[in-house]
């Protein structure tokens, strides 16, 4: 309790009231479709952990925008995410350490954890030429994930390229790139997205903490509770397809009013995510919001089946 | 021959990174730089349709988010031949803005203040003195006795969990940190703070750009934001401009001035020779002239005697990349190959990264804040001459300080106020001409059976060129030049180094094995190696022969 009290001041020294982060507590909880009862453990898992779980953060064939992504988590902050509520014992992007004393983190975490830390993994795994295309310290991909995945309790891969190869694995995929699903021969929890967005993840991990178990999941790996239904079918603009009020051209009237980018090319209706309920960074705004087609980015090989992507579907 | 010490993965960068350096008397004197992760994007981008282009490249990174779709979608509008509206550009320059904002923020305390900040050491800090040192030399929010005991409290937890996590095994006591107790505090607060507003000022992106990273609003011809041209979306841009600007200036630039202040040594290490702007944020349709950061080529540290550029003289040179051999040829000309195999890592003696080696006529070149600064500088730019001579001034360091690690860092800083302060003047022509009834954000084109183009930039970390080839309407070729090929490229044919190679020659090391002062140096940089890496096959069917050394 002592904790849980320190918490709420400390959020409050920063601004944010209780009453703001319970307002979370309970759109976070409703994204991850559990009932009203689990806003009080919800908002437990973030104030008291007693022991903060170990997260191993493999860097594979990617641009780290999913890193960025998570970055701009704002409830939890980022820093509450690293400093309490996490042990990120392994991230390129924000570690300290460099160089064989970064392995060694690994090798330690991967060891004294076994069994016990959740493996998330950013970008796709090169396995033409022997892996040799994408490599940490003299390691290929392939090797790093044979070696540490395996002895995860769960892995959760972020974004699209390490779900279903992403970019790198598009036509002609001169690597050989695959997600970590394929090239391991394993079933994975799929957060795809390019990026994803971070409140996706933190629902994914905060079930896990509350439940102890991984939410429910699609055919593709993928958590029901944020890829149940198509953008087409949660879009704001839908009316308007409905009552055939299409865009034709950028920057047009009807672009202007607010129309369906159906025949702009918007991939929606071919697309689950939940990008039109929960937006991006902190309910800003999201593509189509901003007046640009759904690419589809969260279907599995998007570059190579949604493209071109400004042709009417 | 020296002692050899290789660090790899470098941390907190983006991408797959090793260096490798050969000491010999306590200093460096030979360095490697590689990338040692190859994707392929512009081999995937043939055969595409030109106007998906900036949503593939996009892709190459994360962190440099937005740039190179900026300068994709440039390309293929210089190729087609269409002249955006005011709007469009107006909305450009304030994403880009944007974008330096954040991106200069995250590097300085999230990716390059570790080198300079012992946390550890912050522990053992007296919180009043502390209050006492942030109220001398900042003007932050948030501070006072209180603040920094709740700050160092936290830390103190953090460490008594036994669960270091990201901070654990790093070179803390490090003799080579030279800063007291309660400024690494300070300096730990404010990474904190700052973890806070990167994603506020993130939001910048989302506003016109439907999200960050990877906004999601731009198009060959123009913006799709017409929609977010409106009183409310413009002044939430406007307040979070001036909340990040606050930062910079209250909080960023003199935590800067005073972490420089003690290692003002490093003001003399890390130099390199040549320097290479394009140039950003067109004023008007006229290009270089409206640049508002100008472009500018300086030989030899000669600040004095700026060159023009003319990107006809760019070339990419693959001799030591892990690529078939032919020789250096510019971007619209290249054909180059990745070998077929498994590479192997060969420094000193052949082929040891998956970057090229872009130059300019034939010098290796510096690209970046420290270049786009000192080309400023050289034109008398009316804002950035006096922020760089009044921060000479305030260090006390002559004007050849410039040309090291601590004058890229300094660089880096000063025209993030710049270019924050000149937002503003955007925000003011986009709001005028809204007022007057001018929501114009796209113009119509049409796709020409055959076109070349190319889309110049200069971004967070340097000269950004883009270049496309177009045959029936698709892409037949593309290739870019992007900043961290430009620095952390290898040798050419004549052996000559690139800048970080170069910038690491001379280098103290204190403890080889934990060679602390590598990282700063390569840090300075901002290095971003995922999308350094990149080749062109302009026959993806044709079977490429296997070329063993």
């Amino acid at each position: 309790m002592e904790k849980e009290k320190e918490f709420y001041e400390r959020l409050n020294s920063k601004g944010v009231s209780r009453r703001d982060f319970m307002k979370f507590c309970t759109f976070l909880t409703a994204t991850m479709g559990l009932s009203s009862s689990f806003v009080p453990k919800v908002a437990e898992v973030f104030a008291a952990p007693k022991q903060r779980p170990p997260v191993v953060w493999l860097h594979f064939g990617e641009c780290t925008g999913c890193s960025e992504g998570l970055l701009r988590s704002m409830y939890p902050w980022i820093d509450e995410l690293v400093l309490e509520i996490l042990s990120v014992e392994y991230h390129e992007t924000i570690m300290a350490a460099a160089g064989h004393q970064a392995e060694e983190n690994l090798h330690n975490a991967v060891e004294k954890y076994a069994g016990k830390f959740i493996c998330v993994v950013e970008g796709a795994i090169a396995t033409k030429f022997n892996g040799g295309y994408g490599k940490v310290a003299g390691k290929s991909f392939l090797e790093i994930a044979q070696e540490v995945v395996p002895k995860a309790a769960a892995t959760v891969c972020i974004g699209s390229c390490s779900s279903f190869g992403g970019i790198p694995a598009a036509k002609p995929n001169p690597g050989g790139y695959k997600g970590v699903g394929d090239a391991l021969g394993i079933k994975t929890l799929n957060l795809p997205g390019c990026p994803p967005n971070p409140i996706n993840l933190v629902g994914t991990i905060v079930n896990y903490l509350l439940l102890g178990k991984l939410p429910a999941l699609d055919e593709l790996g993928r958590p029901l509770f944020a890829y149940g239904k198509t953008i087409h079918d949660t879009c704001p603009r839908r009316a308007h397809f409905e009552n055939d009020e299409f865009v034709e051209e950028f920057g047009s009237e009807e672009a202007a009013l607010g129309y369906c980018l159906y025949k702009m090319g918007c991939r929606g209706p071919e697309t689950y995510n939940n990008c039109a309920v929960a937006k991006f960074n902190d309910g800003t705004s999201w593509p189509v919001e901003a007046g640009h087609p759904c690419i589809g980015c969260s279907q599995p090989d998007f570059w190579d089946s949604m493209t071109p992507f400004y042709e009417e579907l | 021959m020296g002692k050899r010490i290789v660090v790899d993965p470098i941390t907190r960068i983006e991408g797959h990174l090793r260096i490798e350096v050969e000491i010999a008397g306590g200093k460096v004197v030979n360095a490697w730089s590689s990338g040692q992760m190859f994707r392929g994007i512009e081999m995937i981008l043939q055969g595409r349709d030109p106007r998906d282009a900036h949503h593939f490249v996009q892709r190459s990174c994360g962190v440099c988010t937005y740039v190179h779709a900026v300068s994709s979608v440039r390309a293929v509008e210089n190729a087609v031949g269409v002249k955006i509206p005011a709007n469009a550009r107006l909305l450009r320059n304030l994403l880009h803005g944007a974008q330096y904002q954040h991106d200069h923020i995250v590097h300085f305390y999230h990716l390059h203040a570790l080198d300079w900040v012992d946390i550890v050491s912050a522990l053992s800090a007296d919180p009043k003195k502390t209050a006492a040192l942030a109220d001398n030399v900042s003007e932050a929010p948030w501070g006072g006795t209180a603040y920094y005991k709740s700050v160092q409290n936290r830390i103190k937890s953090f460490v008594d969990s036994g669960q270091l996590g990201p901070f654990a095994n790093a070179y803390w006591g490090h003799s080579a940190y030279k800063l007291p107790p309660e400024a690494n505090l300070m300096a730990t607060a404010h990474y904190i703070e700052a973890l806070r507003l990167q994603a506020k000022a993130a939001r910048m992106h989302a506003i016109f750009g439907g999200k960050n990273p990877h906004p999601q609003s731009l198009v060959v011809g123009g913006i799709t934001a017409i929609r977010d041209l409106s009183p409310d979306r413009i002044a939430e841009f406007l307040y979070l401009t001036r909340e990040t600007q606050d930062f910079v200036k209250k909080v960023y630039i003199p935590d800067l001035l005073a972490v420089a202040s003690f290692y003002k040594d490093w003001g003399g290490i890390g130099g390199t020779t040549n320097f290479l702007a394009y140039g950003d944020f067109p004023e008007t349709d006229a290009e270089p002239e409206s640049l508002y950061m100008p472009r500018g080529l300086i030989a030899n540290r000669d600040v004095g005697a700026l060159k023009p550029v003319d990107q006809a003289s760019v070339t990419e040179d693959v001799t030591y990349g892990w690529y078939e051999k032919g020789d250096a040829k510019h971007p619209w000309s290249g054909e180059t190959k990745p070998i077929q195999e498994d590479p192997e890592y060969r420094p000193g003696s052949g082929q040891y990264t998956w970057l090229k080696a872009p130059r300019y006529e034939d010098l290796s070149s510096e690209v970046g804040p420290l270049a786009r600064v000192l080309v400023a500088y050289g034109k008398g730019h009316k804002d950035i001459k006096p922020l760089v001579d009044s921060t000479l001034q305030k260090l006390d360091v002559p004007v050849t300080a410039l040309f090291s690690t601590l004058g890229r860092t300094a660089a880096r800083g000063l025209e993030t106020i710049a270019i924050g302060n000149r937002m503003e003047t955007w925000m003011g022509e986009l709001l005028a001409n809204v007022k007057a009834g001018d929501t114009s954000t796209y113009e119509p084109w049409e796709m020409p059976d055959k076109a070349q183009g190319f889309g110049l930039n200069d971004v967070p970390r340097g000269a950004l060129g883009h270049w496309i080839d177009i045959e029936g309407g698709k892409i037949k070729n593309y290739q870019y030049v992007v900043p961290s090929t430009w620095n952390f490229g290898p040798r050419d044919s004549k052996g000559v180094l690139g800048p970080v190679e170069e910038s690491l020659i001379g280098t103290p090391i204190a403890d080889p094995k934990k060679p602390l002062e590598i990282l700063r140096t390569v840090h300075s940089f901002d290095p971003c190696i995922a999308c350094a890496v990149h080749v062109i096959d302009p026959d993806s069917n044709e079977v490429i022969k296997v070329n063993v050394l």
